[in-house]
């Protein structure tokens, strides 16, 4: 999130597309049932099904699964053509005046430069012109045709209402009321605020939904004031948490990146992330990269980083692809290429797409560990639970480790929320017979290790044996000497930059924040932007006091907040250019002369001048970004693409299915089905009685929402004989699954391209393990394809087909 | 909002209150004092209390923990009661479906509670113990990274990569466990590395 929970009261329009918070978030949803008591707000809501959401919505709208991006570019088009735009933010606060190479261009649904045999775009011209001086070159009057306002309005302008309509399924008159409402929130005084979820991310072209709501807001002036922005509800607890601090593939903690191949040693790495400003005044705040990767680095290994060996910067791994996320891991794990694999608190044989492929996958470890508070299905793969678990375990030479641990009312830490609040917890119960702290568990099989490498030698053992663990008992780190390792400490005396005599932290102390952090190894700091959570004034994680001057809905003293403790990110655009807020009734900060200042941490230099320095503090440009230049694989505009699997061609181009820059696999492309043989689309989402695979093992949850079901509509029911309640199977080109039929006015066909497209819902919720009914999941139906940028599999639009059976599985 | 007085000393205060002002409005006089003495506390002002977060979804509301036995004092805490917390900015004490219900699910009769082991091939379960499984483990992964570390490239660029194992950590934990765990994945090499932050 941009912003917080509590912000939302302050929004004067939710519009919440690509989620159902209701549902699924209701204690943050509340905020949004404050804003429309207490300021009059409205809500609207856009999604396939009329959800718990769309019922308290003052407005409601249709939309075919995977055809956001038609709708919001439909959204700016019809706020460009309307004059529906915060002129003065959008002019001094974005890239709109920036102007980019000739070379940048789209035609027929594709960007310049595509490789149709390497599925990659050449981004080499999706860039800016650049003066002598290495500045962008910019026409502020918007009036050069390469300037990014005139490619914007070149590139939205074939998303009129009709496309969309034609192309979403929305009913014209339903998507330009909603236009209207959202354009009365490009007034200075008027705030419009973006909930989504995973219906937005779960698609092979996620980033550019989202994307296009952040442009949106740009556009409107929305980002970076109170009742704005653009929020992420996020799922798990620490799902933020475990982001921040780089626990996948390519990332190191405080979104630094790992190595590739061909970044030879630790210059060359840094040779790319000079972050040198492309405007003049701009901050460019990574250009601190080197002080954040060198803390990181100490950290990580202590006095065996050092400025001689490149700080230890070959102790890390190098890729060699973008990512060995988990799609490609299940891929490889199904050649055989995979070993053995750590599950610590995750359940993939159900929560990732085509489920049969992963059991064969699990099938192909030889050792599988699973860390969990829960008796998981992933644990469970190998036992035959008749139709809900089909398997031979005779025949799986799997070896499978099933390693209870802590669940949070036994364990002691900090999570992060989705407002970026580091909120610290402590146990209050026992664990259950002999299940332990994961930490416990990390430390025991990293001690056991490292003593065979002191014991045995073995392959290149340097970075296990000089790893930092110098805890007061090895084998269980306490949550405070961790917290304080990713906070960071003064290595040696650090001295004032202006005044070398002055001391401003001695050796072994913790960082103030990150400000403080080194290039040169005297700091160690496990995540930079977690800098601040736990200083020489204690644990900042703990807080509690809940005070809120005026009640703007900051509550400074209540956890630490990354980074910084700042509440709304980009706060600086919450006041115009001389530094006066654009509403003084969601005053933020101001400038008073000399200094930054007001109810949040300023997010920009405190002594920055207002006209000088723009808001956006962390791109190389000081602005927001409406072009994202090669910030991402897919294009620098969001264009719409159909989902690979798809009722309809790609309106743009026939011949485009999917993303045409995703990755998919050779196998999982030849299970990808067509609308002749699989006319239905099928969608999946939660249930706010269920959390995940989680709550199936609670008795009261599973009595509340006991048994699977699928959702559709009257008409496919009539069309396809289906009674309500009654037995149905549903199929893909992947598997097969039974449900019972829930047939519900809430979900009505839609027409799209002529066509009648009717969707079939899925909760996620249920398994073979646990308290509820065993039951199936669309998964075992999902397509095996990830998002272009980030790999998140395409669960939200796919395609199935559906039948009443007379006498199926189910009790 | 920041008073020093915990909701345990806030609820026998109450208790006591209520008693003595309700029979002191009727005139029981020196009946009181005897009453007050037998008027059973709440059954929760017993009980331990501790701060935590709601571990399901991100919203991240403020709970209350009541156990029965002091965990901090070395003591067996045994869960009985979990309430929002009402000192909480976003909930304001409020929880949901599943919130409410969060007890059941740390107490769920199908909690992982010890160590197992499954053979290739076999239809059941084995009892194993924490040290034999992280013997195994270490084992495992001592002998995997040394047969399929990859030191260096086919260009001889220094990759030191091991792809034939991979890690899912989870985002129900801690930051502290996720460092911890970080820690260790990294150290190894690892890099088919990841969390529910891609699903």
């Amino acid at each position: 999130m941009t912003n917080s929970w509590t912000d939302i009261k302050n929004t004067d329009l939710a519009i919440v597309m690509g989620g159902n918070a209701a549902e699924a978030h209701p204690c943050g949803f509340k905020w949004v049932t404050e804003a429309k008591a207490k300021r009059g707000a409205k809500l609207i809501v856009v999604d396939p099904r009329f959800t718990r959401t769309a019922s308290v919505a003052d407005y409601y709208a249709p939309i075919r699964p995977g055809s956001d991006i038609a709708f919001l570019m439909g959204v700016i088009n019809w706020c460009i053509a309307n004059g529906k735009v915060q002129w003065e933010y959008v002019k001094n606060y974005t890239n709109a005046s920036f102007l980019v190479k000739e070379g940048f261009g789209w035609s027929d649904g594709l960007f310049n430069g595509y490789d149709a045999e390497k599925r990659v775009y050449d981004t080499a011209d999706w860039d800016y012109q650049l003066g002598e001086d290495g500045f962008a070159l910019t026409d502020p009057t918007l009036s050069d045709p390469r300037c990014v306002w005139a490619l914007l309005k070149d590139h939205v302008a074939i998303y009129t209402p009709d496309f969309v309509e034609n192309t979403c399924g929305t009913p014209k008159d339903r998507f330009l009321k909603i236009c209207e409402m959202i354009g009365e929130c490009a007034a200075p005084d008027r705030v419009m605020t973006s909930m989504y979820a995973l219906g937005w991310t779960q698609h092979s072209k996620g980033a550019q939904n989202i994307r296009g709501m952040a442009m949106l807001q740009l556009i409107l002036g929305n980002i970076g004031l109170r009742g704005g922005g653009v929020n992420a509800l996020r799922g798990h607890s620490n799902i933020q948490g475990l982001t921040d601090l780089g626990l996948m593939s390519n990332l190191i903690p405080g979104y630094l990146n790992i190595p590739v191949d061909k970044e030879v040693d630790f210059e060359t790495y840094m040779s790319t992330r000079g972050n040198a400003p492309l405007r003049p005044n701009q901050t460019s705040y990574w250009q601190n990269y080197r002080k954040f990767i060198v803390s990181f680095l100490k950290a990580m290994w202590g006095d065996a980083a050092t400025a001689e060996n490149d700080w230890a910067y070959h102790y890390l791994p190098k890729l060699d692809v973008p990512s060995y996320d988990i799609l490609r891991t299940f891929e490889m794990m199904a050649k055989g290429e995979v070993n053995l694999y750590f599950c610590q608190g995750f359940n993939p044989l159900l929560s990732f797409p085509n489920r049969a492929k992963l059991t064969e996958a699990l099938s192909k470890l030889k050792l599988l560990v699973v860390m969990d508070p829960l008796q998981t299905e992933t644990a469970h793969f190998w036992e035959n639970h008749g139709v809900f678990n089909d398997v031979d375990p005779a025949a799986i030479q799997t070896e499978v480790l099933e390693l209870p641990t802590t669940c949070f009312a036994e364990d002691e830490g900090a999570l992060v929320n989705s407002g970026r609040w580091l909120q610290w917890h402590w146990a209050g119960a026992t664990p259950p017979g002999q299940a332990r702290r994961d930490c416990w568990i990390m430390a025991n099989i990293f001690l056991r290790l490292r003593d065979l490498y002191r014991v045995e030698g073995g392959k290149f053992p340097d970075p296990i044996l000089n790893l930092t663990w110098d805890y007061a008992d090895p084998y269980e780190p306490s949550p405070e000497e961790l917290a304080k390792e990713m906070n960071g400490r003064a290595l040696a005396p650090l001295y004032d930059a202006t005044d070398p005599t002055k001391l401003v932290l001695d050796a072994g102390k913790q960082l103030k924040n990150f400000s403080q952090l080194k290039d040169d190894g005297s700091t160690m700091c496990g995540c930079w932007i977690f800098s601040g959570c736990w200083t020489e004034e204690g644990n900042m994680m703990a807080r509690r006091d809940n005070t809120d001057p005026d009640d703007t809905g900051a509550y400074l003293n209540w956890a630490f907040a990354w980074p910084l403790n700042r509440r709304i990110l980009y706060n600086r655009a919450s006041a115009d250019i001389h530094g006066k807020a654009w509403d003084p009734t969601r005053k933020l900060i101001e400038w008073d002369g000399a200094k930054w200042a007001g109810y949040d941490v300023p997010d920009i230099g405190v002594t920055s001048k207002p006209e000088d320095v723009m808001p956006f503090i962390m791109t190389n440009e000081g602005v927001g970004k409406l072009f994202a230049r090669k910030g991402l694989k897919d294009g620098p505009f969001p264009t719409h693409m159909e989902p690979f699997e798809s009722p309809i061609d790609n309106p743009l181009n026939a011949a485009i299915r999917g993303n045409p820059v995703a990755r998919v696999f050779p196998d999982d492309l030849a299970q990808m089905a067509t609308s002749a043989e699989f006319p239905l689309v099928g969608t999946s989402y939660r249930l706010t009685e269920h959390f995940h695979y989680w709550t199936k093992h609670n008795k009261v949850n599973a009595a509340l929402q006991p048994e699977f079901f699928v959702e559709i509509s009257e008409e496919l029911a009539a069309e396809k004989g289906i009674a309500k309640g009654g037995q149905v199977r549903i199929w893909s080109k992947r598997g097969q699954i039974w449900a019972k039929a829930v047939v519900t006015k809430r979900i009505k066909p839609m027409i799209c391209a002529g066509k009648t497209v009717h969707v079939v819902g899925m909760p996620i919720h249920w398994g073979f393990m646990g308290a509820a009914q065993k039951g199936f999941g669309p998964n075992s139906l999902t397509p095996f394809v990830g998002d272009a940028n980030i790999e998140t599999p395409e669960f939200k639009a796919f395609l199935c087909n559906i039948e009443p059976v007379e006498k199926g599985p189910l009790a | 909002m920041t008073i020093d007085l915990s909701r345990r000393s806030f609820l026998k205060l109450a208790g006591a209150g209520v008693a003595a002002t309700s029979l002191g409005a009727m005139g029981f006089g020196a009946a009181e004092a005897a009453e007050v003495a037998h008027v059973r506390a709440f059954k929760l002002a017993t009980m331990t209390e501790t701060r935590n977060t709601c571990t399901y979804c991100s919203v991240a509301c403020g709970i209350i923990l009541y156990a029965k036995g002091d965990l901090k004092a070395g003591e067996t805490a045994e869960l009985v009661h979990v309430e929002g917390d009402a000192d909480h900015p976003t909930n304001r004490g409020t929880l949901c479906p599943k919130g409410a219900a969060i007890k059941d699910f740390a107490l769920s009769a199908t909690r992982a509670v010890k160590p197992r082991y499954r053979a290739p091939g076999g239809a059941a379960w084995q009892d194993i113990s924490w040290d034999q499984a992280f013997d195994k483990i270490a084992r495992a992964i001592k002998d995997d990274r040394d047969a399929n570390l990859i030191e260096t490239n086919d260009q001889g660029q220094v990759v030191n990569r091991w792809k034939t194992a991979g890690f899912l950590a989870a985002s129900g934990t801690t930051n502290e466990t996720a460092w911890t765990t970080y820690k260790v994945v990294r150290s190894l090499g690892m890099v088919a590395f990841d969390n529910q932050a891609r699903v």
